[in-house]
């Protein structure tokens, strides 16, 4: 029993771990890079010049050093992806938890703000609001992102702050004379957290891509680097023609990783909060074992050996693998037996 | 019946506030679209009268008019179909333009949106029936590509089966050497499947991984139900159980994002049209950006949001047909 027990805490732990590495990673790439690598903007460099010793990274047909740009990018879209999850999820607080928990008039207005919001498609509104601002600061585009993104998690916030307003604890601190915005932040918010934490991680996924999309539209922020217009300029400058996988190749990997470590953390949470994914695949591995050392008890003749009755250092892959059809063959078995 | 009033009621407030944001965007942001716009055009080449006539209407740069004439006056043009006249294709009206880019997108994106969601789900399905087991180690990975760019996909396939390998075309959705333009032919068809498929393969890989995801936790959820382990104890054939019991009710929340995303067609993938210089929608609201054609992306953008709106709203009927938990749920 006690082996089982740590393995999926483990499994669990596992892509905790992972994410928050490829998570730590790039943000210490984005911190520390940009002091070790040359000015971004120095085009005093070969152009083109394919990944080498001098250039890890290789350069841009303009000359400068991918990775120069790639670590400057970092911070420029993690900037973005930062202050636009903020955004978002400080107005999903006010239009989802508070609608929620208030009912009555002020949830109608707030929800049919975040309707219309959820309904009205993202990009092409950011595409035109972006157009007819000449200057675009990072801060810009990060609130145009943000303003855009916070009706999804608005709608989640709300249904969950929705069940909570009922709970005991709840109508306790009501009875007890709280007023509102008390209640919401110290009864309400608190048990809000592991979703607001999973909301605000992706969040800042939604952002990241969405700079990405409109850098690469040559709607970004204008006059600093993110890794959405490093693709832009790959495209203007040929990269994809002339072969120079070296220069749009990273920016899209960056964004992939640090998404993909944001999405693991997000499944870990998501376990968390959601015990039946955890508890639900355990068990069934568990009737599946149990079942089948109950048919090794019983002596049934067996093409395969018996079942080792715990190996806890086996891999739980090799032996699920080559393991009879998962119910079909078991039940069809046991008719037979 | 009141859940379809309400229903109807949100739909018409959506569509005036689209339609008055479509209208105070220009008007509210700082700086002075017009005088931009007259002195870009002015550098480029002649601007005549009618011209400036219809960018000052569309700009509200027009002055003996208060904000509230000038709101009503963009109602009438509505009302009328008129979105304006195109400044880079003059002078194309821009509903002529947005109706030769519709079927391209639609026909792409829509179709791409149908296999990706019935590969997810089959998939989704399978992955929760065998919960517990090495299938469940391949989950995270679905992550991954969902948090892919899907413009860098686009950008990846194209140098790998284009520039490389020259398997497939870089731009268009036909090939135009051989045609003059769209044409009733096995050929035509045959072109434009051929052209089809790198575009229709970014969106099944950007978007396979978040049904298949929803679907197999749904799937894992539903099958820990007791009416589940009835129909286990009644001995019931497992693969009855998989199709009817479990299957069935675990889309249903799949079967509801269907239906959104359906929706968002149109505004679909407006980046990866411009990776492959596809025909459609988005990439015609991309040109009117470049070039600074405010009624052309204006007339895309509402274009845009009424088709989704008008998209959701038949599903929103069609899924309280479906489910009738959800009719009762927002009454």
């Amino acid at each position: 029993m006690a082996d089982r027990r740590t393995r999926s805490a483990l499994t669990w732990s596992g892509k905790l771990i992972t994410g928050v590495v490829f998570l730590g990673a790039i943000v210490l790439f984005a911190l520390i890079a940009p002091l070790l690598t040359q000015d971004p903007r120095d085009s005093d460099n070969p152009a083109m010049l394919p990944p080498g010793p001098d250039h890890l990274l290789g350069t841009t047909s303009l000359g400068y050093d991918v990775l120069a740009q790639l670590a400057e990018g970092a911070r420029g879209s993690l900037i973005v992806g930062v202050t636009a999850g903020l955004v978002a999820i400080v107005l999903a607080l006010v239009f989802g938890v508070v609608a929620g928990y208030l009912r009555g008039w002020t949830d109608e207005v707030l929800s049919l703000v975040t309707g219309i919001m959820l309904v009205i498609p993202g990009l092409p509104l950011m595409i035109v609001i972006a157009s007819y601002l000449e200057v675009r600061s990072l801060w810009v585009v990060a609130l145009i992102l943000g303003v855009t993104a916070f009706a999804g998690p608005a709608v989640v916030l709300r249904s969950q702050a929705r069940s909570l307003r009922v709970r005991d604890y709840v109508a306790a601190a009501q009875v007890a004379g709280e007023r509102a915005p008390r209640v919401i932040l110290v009864e309400v918010l608190p048990n809000l957290l592991p979703l607001l934490a999973a909301q605000f991680l992706f969040a800042i996924l939604i952002a990241i891509l969405g700079e990405a999309g409109l850098s690469y539209l040559g709607l970004g922020p204008n006059g600093s680097i993110t890794w959405g217009t490093m693709l832009n300029d790959a495209q203007g400058g040929g990269a994809l023609t002339r072969g120079a996988w070296w220069w749009f190749v990273p920016p899209g990997l960056m964004i992939a990783l640090f998404g993909c470590g944001l999405s693991l953390v997000n499944f870990a949470i998501d376990e968390v909060v959601n015990p039946k994914l955890r508890l639900a695949p355990a068990a069934a591995k568990r009737v599946r074992k149990a079942r089948r050392s109950g048919r090794d008890k019983l002596g049934a003749a067996r093409d395969h050996e018996p079942a080792p009755s715990t190996a806890a250092g086996e891999p739980s892959t090799s032996r699920s693998a080559e393991e009879p059809r998962d119910g079909a063959a078991d039940q069809k078995e046991r008719v037979d037996v | 019946m009141t859940f379809y009033l309400r229903r109807l009621a949100f739909y018409a407030i959506t569509l005036w506030a689209a339609i008055s944001l479509n209208f105070l965007i220009p008007r509210m942001l700082p700086g002075d679209p017009f005088t931009i716009l007259l002195a870009k055009l002015q550098r480029s080449g002649g601007v005549t009268p009618s011209v400036e006539n219809s960018i000052r209407l569309l700009l509200g740069a027009v002055e003996d008019q208060t904000l509230w004439e000038q709101y009503v006056h963009y109602w009438g043009n509505l009302v009328r179909g008129d979105l304006g006249v195109s400044v880079t294709q003059f002078p194309t009206p821009v509903t002529e333009l947005i109706a030769g880019a519709l079927p391209w997108t639609i026909g792409l994106v829509g179709t791409a949106t149908v296999i990706s969601f019935v590969l997810g789900i089959g998939l989704g399905a399978f992955a929760g029936w065998k919960r517990g087991t090495w299938v469940d180690s391949l989950i995270p990975s679905t992550t991954m590509m969902q948090s892919l760019p899907y413009f860098w996909v686009a950008l990846l396939l194209i140098f790998v089966f284009s520039v490389t390998l020259g398997w497939f075309p870089i731009i268009g959705a036909y090939d135009v050497f051989e045609f003059n333009g769209p044409e009733w032919s096995w050929a035509f068809v045959g072109s434009v499947l051929y052209h089809a498929f790198l575009p229709a393969l970014t969106i099944v890989i950007s978007s396979v991984g978040g049904w298949l995801l929803g679907m197999r936790n749904m799937m894992v959820a539903t099958l820990s139900e007791d009416y589940i382990t009835t129909a286990e104890a009644k001995g019931l054939r497992p693969r009855r159980i998989f199709m009817t019991y479990a299957t069935r009710n675990a889309a249903m929340p799949s079967l509801a994002g269907f239906g959104v995303s359906l929706g968002f067609v149109v505004a679909g993938s407006l980046v990866m049209e411009q990776v492959f210089t596809y025909p459609g929608v988005g990439k015609l609201m991309i040109q009117a950006v470049r070039n600074n054609d405010y009624a052309l992306m204006q007339g895309v953008f509402l274009v845009i949001t009424v088709a989704v709106l008008a998209a959701l709203f038949i599903m929103d009927l069609i899924y309280g047909f479906i489910d009738p938990r959800t009719r009762s749920n927002n009454g």
